[in-house]
């Protein structure tokens, strides 16, 4: 039996035709995936690295309602021109609270990894306003609803914070229970802010001893 | 009469969904064009959050993927799947559900996308309501489709059904695996999987989202609607088996290369890499074999504008397939990721090929159904010439763009300093998206006039009633 005879089989029954379609294009996702969900390093939070705080949390949820990162990544390369350019460069020990993930494919505008601490709240707030009255050639759109628009009504907190200690983050009963009233008070723009001023600040030196550095 | 009816081809229902295929291409194009004028004029959204950038791309990129080259397979996929297996569709009504479900989900899909309802993860936005009525949707397309290939009068399953049952197996798989998310309200849920290991699932779908989708879904088409167009038997058989089942089994190894010096594990990478090249090698077989059918019909190009269409695609097609391996070479790679060298690559496989062959099956598809000829020759072969300039000018503007981003941002100088500063190379590159802008304009012009001359065609006719032809003893299911 030659290999299109073989073949015959195939390709005159529908069963097995749709099994060996399933069968040959699970094999790689299988070899990929598996070994990688199971990695406990990957699942292992930095020193430094802790779940977003209810803010926070908002924050990051407004920058994926903006859809930020289809311009912005947030991942430094090993590569010296990204170091000297960004910071340190990302680990995946610093991402294990990020659901989903958001390393981003494009860089219209720069990396925002390690944003937090760079700038002053009142500069972002002024840039996020209007750009270009702070980066003169920037093509980045303005978010003025951010202003006008409350926290708390960005979705149901203490739902999200239940949800993701369902998913294994370490919540407390206690930041659950106050997790509105942390909103309380704040616009859209504040806790975006707060959360970008957090970002990048989940490195600690030690990991870099551990993953000896650049290479 | 009822017995007649039933041996009538399933024709109404190709004709619909290549309107909303063709209606879904001139929206989201014109997205498209919104969205490159915004990185020229960055104020043109009015402060208005629904025409800001970042909720407009998921349209435009839904809008193309999911709207036009959906609608555009589900009628491939249905025309083809009849006339090759010599019986009408399996239960036509749960085909006209699929058909009209599917456009509820993609228009209704865009309003959430510019209401703010976002995963993030790329081709995969919508959020879970969503996942839900899109998994219910396609299975119910993939009942159809091998449905009807199950009741087949002929034998053997021609290899243009492999591909389109390739596209709806895998992207079943690949959408139900990594759309995985607990829900917190109606409009938002969280993933799965966090940080890294939610990354390499990301892109195995992402990747493979191109693959099965817009390279696998729309090979299929090749495999029907090439032969007939050139009126030659595909070259090599032996060819087909050989690259359909190299190609199911290599793409799915290739998603990693998205990943390149990411924060994942670097032997996920380093095979991402060897099977991304690999991958070449079943891509161009039936590169060779769609060039080798055609081979003898070149004379054709010159009168008939679909067979135009057609081999133009084939040749963007071997291009991308080409490039794609290339930009999967870590050190090609280092300059062109995150830079819009990547949105080059994309445009040349959605535009040059996704875009020009389902234009050519187009206005191959639409006189056959209409019973008439097609509207104007003319404006096909004015389209044929827009298309090619709207997506040279697009690529070049980007190859470009993505290079001097990709070179500049790596620059260090004799002491060891970043030679440039971002907001410098950003602003240089406004040139590039004037350029792509103006590319993207022709590309649409292009695509206006194609929907004039299909509306013209069709216009005041009812599909031509076709009935499957008797069967080559040779091949009978009975044989």
């Amino acid at each position: 039996m030659n290999g299109l005879t073989f073949h015959r089989k195939i390709e005159e029954n529908t069963g097995l035709l749709i099994f060996g379609i399933l069968f040959v294009s699970a094999i790689g996702g299988l070899v990929q995936l598996l070994p990688v969900l199971t990695q406990e390093s990957l699942e292992t939070a930095s020193a430094n690295t802790r779940p977003y705080t209810a803010v926070e949390l908002t924050g990051r949820d407004i920058y994926m309602r903006e859809n930020c990162v289809v311009c912005h990544s947030q991942q430094i390369r090993p590569l010296i021109a990204e170091v000297e350019r960004y910071g340190p460069y990302s680990r995946a020990g610093e991402f294990v609270y990020d659901r989903p993930f958001m390393w981003g494919s494009k860089r219209t505008g720069p990396d925002l990894h390690r944003i937090g601490g760079k700038y002053s709240d009142d500069w972002h707030r002024l840039h996020l306003l209007d750009p270009r009255a702070v980066v003169p050639n920037s093509i980045m759109p303005a978010y003025p609803w951010l202003a006008e628009r409350d926290a708390i009504e960005t979705g149901n907190i203490t739902n999200k914070l239940t949800v993701l200690r369902r998913l294994g983050h370490p919540y407390t009963d206690e930041q659950i229970a106050n997790a509105e009233a942390d909103l309380e008070g704040l616009t859209e723009m504040d806790a975006l802010i707060v959360y970008l001023q957090m970002l990048g600040t989940g490195f600690s030196e030690e990991d870099a001893g551990m993953q000896g550095g650049a290479h | 009469m009822q017995a007649v009816e039933n041996k009538i081809y399933q024709d109404k229902i190709v004709i619909r969904l290549i309107q909303f295929s063709v209606i879904w291409a001139v929206i989201a194009i014109s997205v498209g064009v919104y969205i490159a004028a915004e990185l020229v004029w960055p104020t043109i959204d009015f402060g208005q959050f629904w025409l800001s950038y970042g909720r407009l791309r998921p349209v435009h990129t839904n809008g193309v993927i999911f709207g036009f080259g959906v609608s555009a397979l589900m009628a491939t996929g249905f025309y083809s799947v009849q006339r090759t297996s010599h019986v009408t569709l399996f239960a036509p009504r749960l085909a006209w559900f699929v058909c009209y479900a599917w456009q509820l989900i993609v228009l209704l899909g865009a309003l959430s996308l510019l209401a703010g309802w976002n995963t993030t993860k790329e081709y995969a936005e919508l959020e879970w309501p969503f996942d839900i009525a899109i998994a219910i949707v396609w299975i119910c397309f993939g009942v159809v489709f091998f449905g009807t290939i199950a009741k087949r009068k002929i034998k053997p399953i021609y290899i243009s059904n492999w591909f389109y049952g390739a596209l709806i197996i895998v992207i079943a798989m690949l959408h139900v695996v990594n759309s995985l998310a607990l829900p917190v309200s109606i409009d938002k849920s969280y993933s799965a999987y966090a940080g890294a290991q939610d990354a390499v699932v990301q892109w195995w779908y992402g990747h493979n989202a191109v693959g099965f989708l817009l390279t696998g879904g729309f090979l299929g088409m090749v495999y029907y609607f090439l032969p007939k167009i050139a009126g030659r038997a595909i070259w090599s058989y032996r060819l087909s088996v050989v690259a359909f089942w190299a190609f199911v089994y290599a793409y799915i190894w290739a998603g990693p290369h998205h990943l390149h010096y990411n924060a994942i594990p670097e032997w996920v990478q380093s095979l991402g890499v060897v099977m991304s090249v690999i991958l070449l090698a079943p891509s161009w077989a039936t590169l060779v074999n769609g060039v080798m059918t055609v081979s003898t019909a070149w004379e054709k190009l010159r009168t008939d504008p679909a067979l135009k269409f057609i081999v133009l695609s084939l040749a963007f097609y071997g291009l991308a397939t080409f490039e794609g391996p290339m930009m999967a070479i870590r050190s090609v790679n280092v300059v062109s990721h995150f830079t819009d060298w990547t949105i080059g690559h994309v445009h040349s496989g959605a535009l040059g090929w996704n875009a020009m062959i389902t234009y050519g099956t187009f206005y191959f598809l639409v006189p056959r159904l209409a019973g008439r000829e097609l509207h104007s020759t003319r404006l096909a072969n004015l389209h044929f010439w827009l298309a090619f300039a709207g997506t040279m000018l697009y690529i070049i503007a980007m190859w470009a763009a993505g290079v001097s981003q990709g070179l500049l941002w790596l620059s260090i100088d004799s002491i060891g300093e970043l030679s440039f500063d971002f907001k410098d190379i950003m602003a240089s590159m406004t040139p590039y998206y004037l350029l792509r802008l103006i590319a993207g304009l022709v590309f649409l012009l292009g695509t206006v006039l194609m929907a004039y001359n299909l509306f013209m065609t069709l216009k005041g006719q009812r599909a031509v009633k076709v009935t499957p032809p008797a069967v080559d003893p040779a091949y009978g299911v009975n044989a």
